[in-house]
């Protein structure tokens, strides 16, 4: 290893840029998170909107928390894993050069503006893709230079096949390019204002399909993609059946694109729309926990590393959470449960167990897989802190959920209660009161999901500071990468 | 739907599940033993990273929920709608089921049940409802969802719309006026817009003279001054300034006013808005309730407003 590169730094595979987007998953998890933890708590205690109105308001700061979360917190998790992984799995350097810095300072930029924009109401008002055009044409750019870069190291690998990881990470990356251009087409008006491209039911029904892909491909394939890796990796088992990550992954990637109109039951949809809808999404249940069974099959003969590993708990619960969700959508498809289901706080908690449980779990525990190797140090600086992380962030994500499980179904239960005179038995305050202490419960779970987070800062600064001198014994032979690159 | 998307929508629901039923059982091996010790199992032999991969078969039970899941989406398709202009099987009541066929269902059944709950209720005469107990909790109900949102979850009113509870009447308390209002509702024929006719200095001469009228404090002069011009709204309001049912004019000699109510205790608020609805006139609505309610929800919901004041009496 030539002695003129930094700690951490690898004679063939770039790891700048993976540490770049590793350190920003961190900082956007706990900015996106703190919103959160806000507008959690502004629902228990709406005195919260005013500290500084308008910007302070929930309807403001709502779309700055999903987007923070998703496309900061979790594309950055995406970035840097797909990044390491893609280089890893096919034993090539990144393909691409200036391209590859402009995904990373590019991608940041769109955060930034999400960050300034969204509290002033700058909002093209479609969900998960509230950013104003001149932002979407950025995504944009950065996107097809990702895709560019990403499959560029594909076709220069040196092994004879793609591992399964850089199939799901590629399918995410090609869909959410198509997802992002087709639902973003607005005509603006001025810098700061446009109109969609589509009107009424089309839009309705262009928005979802968006809108549940950027779940399916962004939150579920992506991280598939890393699971993968880091999964068998991290528990040292091979992949448990390579037929199985066929048929799920085909199986994934084409139904997955038929199911957003179950966000649009019992609406002005057609009939026949909502129909496929709610099958296809049902059809779904078993290619999305092929994901989970691989995953977790893939421990067996190594369930005794769960006792000393919590970085590998953390893989294997957001597994467990993924495959809880993964049942609970399908479900919620099906049009008689989600007569019960829709706009209540159901929707938000099994949203939330799958970003919590499932994305911010697997993210996590993968960073802490990933910031000893990417700084050339032996291991995280403290391993009792990631047990204390893992427990704050699993009880967080069970409270947070039970929560808004209780609230969901009792407000649901509510709306449809008639007296025999056909009149409502509530009017929609009663249920707002409640759901109070729900919100509550919500608050404190995402609190308790949100101090980990901080914990896990601490314990990779205090990792990425060490005096790399006293830690010399970091290049093991198993965290070497290049000892590791030659295996294959 | 036309033909070619009926084609089209049928021709891609029909590759994609044919594609997915071929890759499950292209890649389905049945000879694998389960059982077999994990590290006797074959791996593919490719190796990425370090990472190797296991020839396991697909999992039985997870391959035949994946089948069940398949079968019941062909069968809905083949009941439901959902292959682009094909409307389904004709079993539900002899038609193809729609949302709004269902919908219809669903109201039918509801308005039959409903006959039971009111029926028993249209001979009663309102003054015998408004004591019944069970009555008043539907009509109350009936207030909650078609009322409340002007006249006040406690029927007190608001800024422009009438306090229910305080027996002063625009159009009479009797049974049938508070019937009459919600069958056709009432459109105020004034108060007019005097402003330009009387001139500002006519407007608080006037003013002043109202404010006498229920021995409030009123600059004497102008009330004086203001007593001749009242000749004129006494059409409406009456010599004594006492108003009229016929005409929707209120009483002007109490202190209720439908204009005002929330700013009373403000020093001055009363007068200002005299002169307000004197100098720009006040067009109250309240809407008809015919199109909306069948006849025997609005029989039970005049009971309910008549009981209002009832219990005013009462205490």
């Amino acid at each position: 290893m030539s002695s003129n590169l930094a700690a951490g730094d690898h004679p063939v595979y770039n790891y700048k840029v993976v540490r770049q987007f590793a350190i920003m998953t961190i900082v956007w998890g706990i900015v996106g998170m703190s919103v959160g933890v806000l507008l959690a708590s502004q629902l228990a205690w709406p005195a919260l909107n005013d500290f500084f109105q308008p910007y302070s308001h929930f309807g403001r700061l709502r779309p700055l928390h999903t987007n923070l979360v998703i496309f900061a917190f979790g594309g950055c998790a995406l970035f840097a894993t797909s990044y390491y992984v893609v280089q890893r799995t096919c034993q090539a350097k990144l393909w691409g050069g200036w391209l590859i810095p402009f995904t990373f300072w590019g991608w940041q930029l769109v955060m930034v503006l999400a960050a300034i924009t969204l509290p002033q109401g700058m909002t093209s008002t479609k969900e998960y893709a509230e950013l104003e055009w001149p932002i979407d044409i950025l995504i944009a750019l950065v996107w097809i230079s990702y895709a560019t870069v990403f499959f560029g190291t594909i076709v220069k690998r040196k092994t004879s096949h793609i591992y399964v990881a850089n199939w799901f990470f590629g399918s995410f990356i090609i869909t959410i390019a198509l997802l992002h251009v087709v639902n973003s087409a607005a005509i603006p008006v001025t810098m700061f204002k446009s109109y969609s491209a589509y009107s009424g039911a089309m839009d309705a029904m262009i928005q979802w399909w968006y809108g549940h892909n950027a779940v399916g491909f962004f939150l579920t394939a992506g991280f598939l993609g890393m699971m993968y890796y880091f999964v068998p990796k991290q528990a040292g088992r091979p992949v448990y059946s390579y037929q199985l990550s066929i048929v799920h992954f085909w199986a994934l990637s084409s139904l997955y694109i038929w199911a957003g109109a179950h966000h649009l039951h019992y609406s002005a949809l057609p009939d026949w729309t909502q129909s496929l809808a709610m099958v296809m999404s049902l059809i779904l249940l078993a290619p999305s926990w092929g994901g989970m069974i691989n995953g977790i099959m893939t421990l067996s003969g190594a369930w005794h590393k769960l006792k000393t590993d919590p970085t590998l708990r953390f893989l294997v619960v957001s597994l467990s959470f993924y495959g809880m969700s993964t049942f609970e959508g399908p479900m919620m498809a099906i049009k008689t449960v989600n007569a019960l289901s829709h706009n209540t706080d159901w929707t938000i908690g099994h949203v939330h167990s799958g970003a919590l449980g499932w994305v911010a779990m697997i993210s996590i525990g993968a960073i802490y897989h990933l910031i000893p190797v990417l700084f050339g140090r032996a291991k995280m600086y403290s391993v009792q802190l990631i047990n204390t992380h893992f427990w704050l962030a699993t009880i967080g994500t069970v409270i947070y959920i039970v929560a808004l499980w209780v609230n969901g179904i009792m407000q649901g239960l509510m709306w449809r209660a008639f007296n025999d005179d056909g009149s409502l038995t509530y009017s929609f305050v009663e249920s707002v009161v409640a759901s109070h202490g729900g919100y509550v419960a919500r608050a404190i779970g995402g609190a308790f999901f949100l101090s980990g987070m901080l914990i896990m800062a601490y314990n990779v600064y205090r990792t990425v500071s060490a005096d790399e001198t006293s830690d010399q014994e970091s290049v093991t032979p198993s965290a070497d990468p290049a000892a590791a690159a030659q295996t294959a | 739907m036309s033909t070619f998307w009926s084609v089209w929508i049928i021709g891609l629901t029909s590759i994609n599940l044919a594609l997915i039923i071929w890759v499950l059982m292209a890649n389905r091996k049945v000879a694998v033993d389960d059982q077999a010790d994990p590290d006797d199992i074959k791996v593919t032999g490719h190796i990425y990273d370090g990472i190797e991969e296991y020839d396991n078969p697909l999992p039985k039970w997870w391959f035949q929920m994946f089948v069940i899941t398949i079968v019941f989406t062909v069968v809905y398709l083949i009941i439901y709608p959902g292959m682009g202009g094909y409307k389904g099987l004709p079993i539900f009541d002899g038609k193809t089921w729609t949302s709004r066929g269902e919908l219809a269902r669903d109201q039918d059944i509801a308005r039959a049940s409903y006959v039971d709950s009111f029926g028993k209720y249209s001979d009663m005469t309102i003054e015998a409802l408004a004591i019944d107990p069970k009555a008043n909790k539907m009509g109350a109900r009936l207030y909650s969802n078609n009322c409340a949102v002007c006249h006040g979850s406690d029927a007190g009113g608001n800024y422009g719309f009438p306090d229910l509870t305080d027996n002063d009447w625009l159009y009479g308390g009797s049974p049938e006026a508070i019937k009459h209002t919600l069958i056709n509702g009432r459109q105020a024929q004034g108060m007019l817009a005097w402003g330009e006719v009387l001139g500002e200095e006519g407007v608080v001469n006037v003013a002043e003279y109202v404010m006498s009228l229920g021995g409030r404090d009123h600059d004497v002069a102008k009330a004086e001054a203001g007593k001749d011009v009242f000749a004129t709204c006494a059409a409406c309001h009456g010599a004594d300034g006492k108003g009229s049912y016929a005409a929707g004019a209120p009483n002007l000699t109490d202190d209720i006013w439908l204009y005002g109510m929330g700013s009373i205790t403000e020093p001055g608020a009363t007068a200002k808005e005299i002169r307000q609805s004197i100098r720009n006139g006040r067009h109250g609505v309240m809407p008809a309730q015919k199109h909306k309610l069948r006849d025997d929800k609005i029989h039970l919901l005049t009971a309910y407003v008549y009981s209002l004041s009832l219990v005013e009496y009462s205490e």
